[in-house]
């Protein structure tokens, strides 16, 4: 697989339609457990829109870029989750 | 004085509005929150919606309902690293009676939440309820940004992340070997060239099921749609921790092998989605039902993840709650003691009855991987040897193919493999 075919996250996003709320709908509930994650950084691995990273020894979030699958939520029960307000967030075109 | 409903049903999904036109037919009052911009605006599947259950709602639904295509022909791909073999089953019976439809759901789902509105029901779209108001312990209504409002029953069609129904104590939490993270796109391509690719007529379509590429217990899929194809990828929620994989690069990947990629070759990338699915099956339905509240679809967990159905569950469960909800209004009665009758009917359909008969099926191959890893190996490998041809006399090449297969599985493993297959379906 050579690297040009792979597109990236960012390459697809841009196709998406999304209302942004000015608010996050995404947080860490306990910032410190981060520091020593037990889970290697789960919610990292398995967002697939690569909404979590980790930035100066903490978790940030790019919730606008969230599609609201919730695999970060069940993954991780540090990560605090709840639906974005209504007629926020992802809006499929085709789904 | 907020104002009250016979029913309110959360989530504008096939669950929720079947519910929802179930009741309003019967001349109930029916309000149907959706969080989106409208229905559907969260939804996504790689699925198909089902003749059979849709026309229970509006006979004939194909000749005017956006639908992309009708299956014709069902396709089971085993991949391994730089090959595959191909099951595939057409039947023109399917062009004489259409059984499933591709389907887009940002623009199904309006269509089908419009049947429930002409039926009757109010819907709102942009409003997300957050919370279940209770009185005595019974459900009374939801709570949402724009005010409270109350009904008789409240009806949880919100999804597989079911936030209200665990909001109402209802479920626990999703846990990850129940759960598969399903990440697709859909990519444009010219019409003309999808049905050159695929060999169909002008509204035929194929839904084709992939495996043998990646970690654990996962699965490949692909839909053709009238000028778009979706493609995507299925992967245990547990699997896909434990392998250190991520969601994108694993679709890549997919996306990449020398057996699909020519197949969206030249395609445009329109849209990328993910979602879970709830594939825990029958022991991680739950509790569905307490008093002045049903939670049905995916919110229930109702998937079949071996027949790859969801939609038709959903619908089903919908409907059956709606039905369980008149029969309430006419007792006059809104506690479990009449709406236990929902997960009663439930238990008698198809619907838990398929469930029930496939309970032990994701645990098993949920530990047994190899079914989804090894065995596509295995299979390409030997029909690669059947073919090749050589020096070799066929006695050697008999025994070449035997040793290959007892090399990667041993006749005990297989002997074991075979008879837990054959308990878990019959």
């Amino acid at each position: 697989m050579t690297a040009q075919r792979v597109l990236a996250i960012e390459d697809k996003l841009y196709r998406d339609r999304y209302r942004v709320d000015e608010d996050s709908h995404l947080w860490v509930k306990h910032p410190d457990m981060c520091l020593k994650c037990p889970f290697n950084f789960v919610c990292i691995r398995v967002c697939p829109t690569d909404v979590y990273k980790w930035e100066e020894n903490k978790i940030t979030t790019t919730y606008d870029a969230c599609v609201e699958c919730g695999a970060c939520r069940i993954a991780c029960y540090n990560v605090g989750w709840k639906n974005p307000r209504g007629g926020f967030g992802i809006s499929y075109k085709y789904g | 004085m907020a104002e009250k409903f016979d029913s309110i049903v959360v989530g504008a999904g096939p669950a929720g509005i079947a519910s929802a036109y179930t009741m309003a037919k019967a001349g109930l009052n029916v309000l149907v929150l959706e969080r989106g911009e409208r229905p559907g605006a969260k939804n996504m599947f790689g699925g198909v919606i089902f003749r059979h259950q849709t026309e229970q709602f509006a006979p004939d639904f194909w000749k005017t309902a956006p639908i992309e295509r009708h299956v014709v022909e069902y396709q089971y791909w085993f991949l391994s690293r730089d090959s595959h073999t191909l099951l595939s089953h057409r039947n023109q019976r399917f062009n004489s009676r259409y059984n499933a439809f591709t389907v887009h759901r940002a623009k199904f789902d309006p269509w089908f939440a419009k049947l429930a509105e002409d039926a009757g029901a109010v819907i709102i779209n942009r409003t997300t309820a957050d919370d279940v108001l209770k009185e005595n312990g019974k459900v009374r209504g939801v709570r949402t940004e724009r005010g409270d409002v109350l009904a008789d029953v409240v009806i949880a069609a919100d999804g597989v992340n079911a936030m209200l129904s665990k909001q109402a104590g209802l479920r626990g939490e999703l846990r990850p070997e129940a759960a598969v993270l399903a990440v697709k796109e859909v990519i444009a391509l010219p019409r003309q060239k999808i049905e050159e690719r695929f060999n169909l007529g002008p509204d035929e379509g194929i839904a084709a099921m992939v495996i043998g590429w990646g970690p654990g217990m996962h699965a490949g899929f692909m839909y053709t749609n009238r000028d778009t194809l979706s493609i995507g990828i299925g992967i245990n929620m547990r699997d896909l921790d434990k392998s250190g994989e991520r969601p994108n690069a694993l679709l890549e990947e997919f996306k990449s092998h020398p057996s699909m990629a020519p197949l969206i070759q030249d395609g445009e990338l329109k849209e990328y989605a993910a979602h879970l699915i709830p594939e825990g099956g029958y022991d991680y339905v739950g509790r569905i039902y307490t008093d002045g509240m049903l939670v049905v679809g995916d919110a229930a967990m109702l998937v079949n993840a071996i027949n790859w159905e969801g939609t038709n569950l959903a619908m089903t469960s919908g409907k059956i709650a709606g039905e369980t909800v008149i029969k309430a209004k006419k007792a006059g009665d809104f506690s479990s003691r009449t709406l236990f009758k929902y997960r009663q009917r439930l238990e008698e359909s198809y619907v838990m009855k398929d469930l029930r008969k496939y309970r032990e099926i994701p645990g098993f191959f949920s530990s047994n991987p190899h079914f989804f890893t090894l065995y596509p190996e295995i299979l390409n490998e030997l029909v690669y040897i059947w073919h090749e041809v050589g020096n070799e006399t066929k006695d050697e090449k008999i025994k070449r193919l035997k040793s290959t297969l007892f090399k990667r599985r041993s006749r005990l493993g297989l002997l074991r493999d075979l008879y837990h297959l054959w308990r878990l379906f019959s």
